[in-house]
């Protein structure tokens, strides 16, 4: 069953005749995703690789029935195909969109509170439930369907993660790549409650990094709610106070956020944190068998 | 990005927050001829540099009368100041800021910040004016106000009015940080802070209110919006190799150690730095080539790392997504053939187009050290480097 996208998901992409937008669209059909559309404004009508093209969301929403959309739309633009996307209350929406400024994210989460939308990302690699649909831009064969749910910050760490699962012969759930900026749409714990409730996972993995304190808000849930076995990793140990590491998330600021205080919440809510990003894999397996 | 209190002070004088007169100067002629501009009894000169903690390192001088204030300027201008915000090195003055002085009744704390667990603009006050607000909030997280700003209405005047009465103003002082709280709050939004901070905020004995200090951090994503606060960049501030790696897009960090690190993504760029002090190295440097890097980019990124005259081994470590990694190692090839790389490189590529990739390297006639996981290749990096 798995959690949030599935077979029956149909997932339309704004921002569909950029090159990144194009590509993926492509990518995530031939994993096997319903990829059913895509809107560029001013590009309605036209066909692009066999993806009908459409001005606006609701258009392509009425005409294909979309109940997902994956966004490619550049920074600036980006606030505003969320907004688009929400008032015609699509389901998932997925942003890949790396860069948009965080006072436009806090419009976009005033709005999104109370409206039928989920947003997963902005600044994140999409989400997976592997062998029935892929959104996003994640390499479709390193994952293998299985128990497993995974949330993670980051992208290629996730990709790491997931392959490391796969080589021992652990399948996936579902992936989340929740994104590296500050305010994003769905956290660590809308995904836990998700997983938590859903009889196909069995285990999750958690990876988490610098700043701010979603995971100290996870491990508290997990504690408080969560029966199912949880491995986590934190990355940044090594990362110098107040400098930026690349996410826009990823950062410590007066002295809070840092990888050990968030190692020392998730191991007190009894939760397996792997030392080594290496181990992640062997840490859950360790953990079920 | 960050700006100098001169700078800060100039964006909110624009959005009728009220600062003391002030005027920037370069060379001690320059700020004797700001001091007779200002021609107040009191006058300030306040070292520009982007840290806190000035005031005790000897940044800051008060003044009697223009001959001093040149004075004061000579002997600031070029000094190594170091305060617990700098590091041990420190940070060299090269301008500077010549203030009128005021008539001080109180000290007040206010600041505005992004908090991310509320997901709203908040602003916080306390009376302790002058204390780091993370002390504040260790020792008596009692004494600070705090206001949320729904994005919806935006700040609503019932809000500046709690916080002015909780911060024990009466009167005309209220009234003067009513208003001081609606502009800074407004100021934050459209110039997209993500730190405002008035600290110390000065009570006049006339009860009016100033900005003693203002310090402002800006969201570089949306700088695109705000061309003239991007002009403020003072690239003197910022380690220069961070500097040059921003022109290519890329995201560096240097840090102390000798292992060259260059990883895509942030998340597993940290964990490898990491995963390299787990086995015993140090890393020397954080660096993101991003999801679509080019060859050129790769390129950049082996020069920015081979910069460092510390680093004795380059770990490469890709995991290729959007990435492929045979343009991983093609960058790799270019940046060899293009500059002479005399330290061991070790590579671990897995992902897309892996086997290209692999294949590519093998064929280069480089001396790569190659590696099949994280942890083999942070072994075969810490070996490398301390041979």
């Amino acid at each position: 069953m798995a959690i949030l996208v599935n077979k029956d998901t149909r997932l339309i992409t704004q921002g569909i005749t950029g090159s990144a937008g194009l590509f993926h669209s492509k990518g995530c059909k031939e994993y096997g995703t319903n990829v059913v559309g895509g809107v560029t404004p001013g590009k309605g009508g036209t066909v692009i690789e066999g993806f009908s093209v459409f001005n606006t969301v609701y258009e392509a929403k009425r005409e294909t029935g979309a109940n997902a959309t994956m966004i490619f739309v550049p920074a600036a633009f980006a606030a505003d195909a969320i907004l688009e996307a929400i008032d015609t209350g699509i389901e998932i929406i997925v942003c890949i969109t790396e860069g948009i400024p965080v006072m436009d994210m806090l419009k976009v989460r005033r709005v999104l509170e109370g409206s039928k939308s989920r947003l997963i990302g902005p600044n994140c690699p999409g989400i997976i439930t592997p062998g029935q649909c892929k959104i996003g831009i994640m390499p479709g064969y390193i994952h293998k369907p299985g128990k497993v749910g995974l949330i993670s910050r980051s992208g290629t760490l996730t990709y790491e993660a997931v392959y490391q699962l796969t080589q021992l012969g652990i399948g996936q759930s579902t992936c989340i790549g929740i994104g590296g900026d500050p305010i994003n749409g769905t956290d660590f714990v809308d995904c836990l409650k998700l997983f938590n409730a859903d009889p196909d996972t069995e285990a999750i993995i958690l990876i988490g990094e610098i700043g701010g304190t979603a995971e100290e808000e996870a491990a508290k849930y997990i504690k408080e709610n969560v029966k199912k076995p949880v491995v986590g990793f934190i990355a940044g140990m090594t990362a110098p106070k107040g400098k930026r590491m690349g996410h826009a998330g990823a950062i410590i600021s007066g002295g809070k956020g840092t990888a050990a205080e968030k190692i020392a919440a998730l191991e007190a809510a009894g939760i397996a944190v792997a030392k080594s990003p290496a181990e992640i894999g062997i840490t859950l397996k360790n953990l079920i068998s | 990005m960050n700006i100098h209190e001169y700078q800060a002070k100039e964006i909110l004088k624009r959005y009728g927050v009220a600062v003391p007169q002030g005027y920037p100067a370069f060379t001690p002629e320059e700020a004797y001829e700001a001091a007779k501009k200002l021609d107040t009894p009191v006058i300030v000169v306040k070292a520009q540099i982007h840290a806190g903690g000035r005031g005790k390192a000897g940044g800051v001088k008060v003044c009697k009368s223009k001959e001093e204030v040149k004075e004061a300027a000579a002997q600031l201008l070029g000094k190594k100041l170091v305060t617990h915000q700098t590091g041990p090195d420190g940070k060299v003055v090269q301008r500077l800021y010549v203030e009128a002085g005021c008539d001080i009744a109180k000290e007040l704390y206010l600041g505005v910040v992004i908090d991310r667990a509320s997901r709203r603009v908040t602003l916080m006050a306390s009376t302790e004016g002058g204390m780091e607000i993370e002390e504040v909030a260790a020792k008596s997280p009692e004494k600070i106000l705090k206001e949320t700003v729904d994005p919806a209405v935006g700040i609503m005047p019932y809000q500046a009015r709690k916080l002015a009465y909780g911060l024990g103003l009466k009167d005309k002082e209220a009234q003067s940080m009513v208003k001081f709280i609606l502009a800074l709050e407004r100021c934050f939004e459209e110039c997209d802070c993500s730190l405002a901070e008035i600290n110390p905020l000065a009570v006049l004995k006339d009860g009016s209110v100033l900005a003693l200090d203002a310090k402002m951090n800006f969201d570089s994503n949306a700088l695109y919006r705000h061309k003239d606060i991007e002009a403020m960049r003072d690239f003197n501030e910022e380690d220069p190799r961070e500097v040059e790696a921003s022109k290519f897009d890329l995201s560096y960090i240097g840090l102390s150690g000798n292992i060259g690190c260059m990883v895509n993504g942030a998340g597993l760029a940290m964990a490898t730095m990491d995963i390299i002090k787990l086995h015993g190295g140090e890393p020397a440097n954080f660096l993101d080539v991003g999801g679509g890097a080019s060859t050129e980019k790769v390129t950049e990124a082996f020069k920015l790392i081979l910069s460092d005259k510390k680093v004795k081994a380059v770990l490469v470590n890709i995991f290729g997504g959007i990435m492929k990694c045979d343009v991983i190692a093609e960058g790799i090839i270019a940046a060899a053939k293009a500059m002479s790389i005399n330290v061991p490189v070790v590579v671990r590529l897995e992902g897309t187009n892996v086997e290209l990739g692999k294949k590519l390297l093998a064929e280069s006639g480089l001396k790569l050290i190659s590696a099949d996981s994280m942890t083999d290749a942070a072994k075969k990096v810490i070996a490398a480097a301390n041979v």
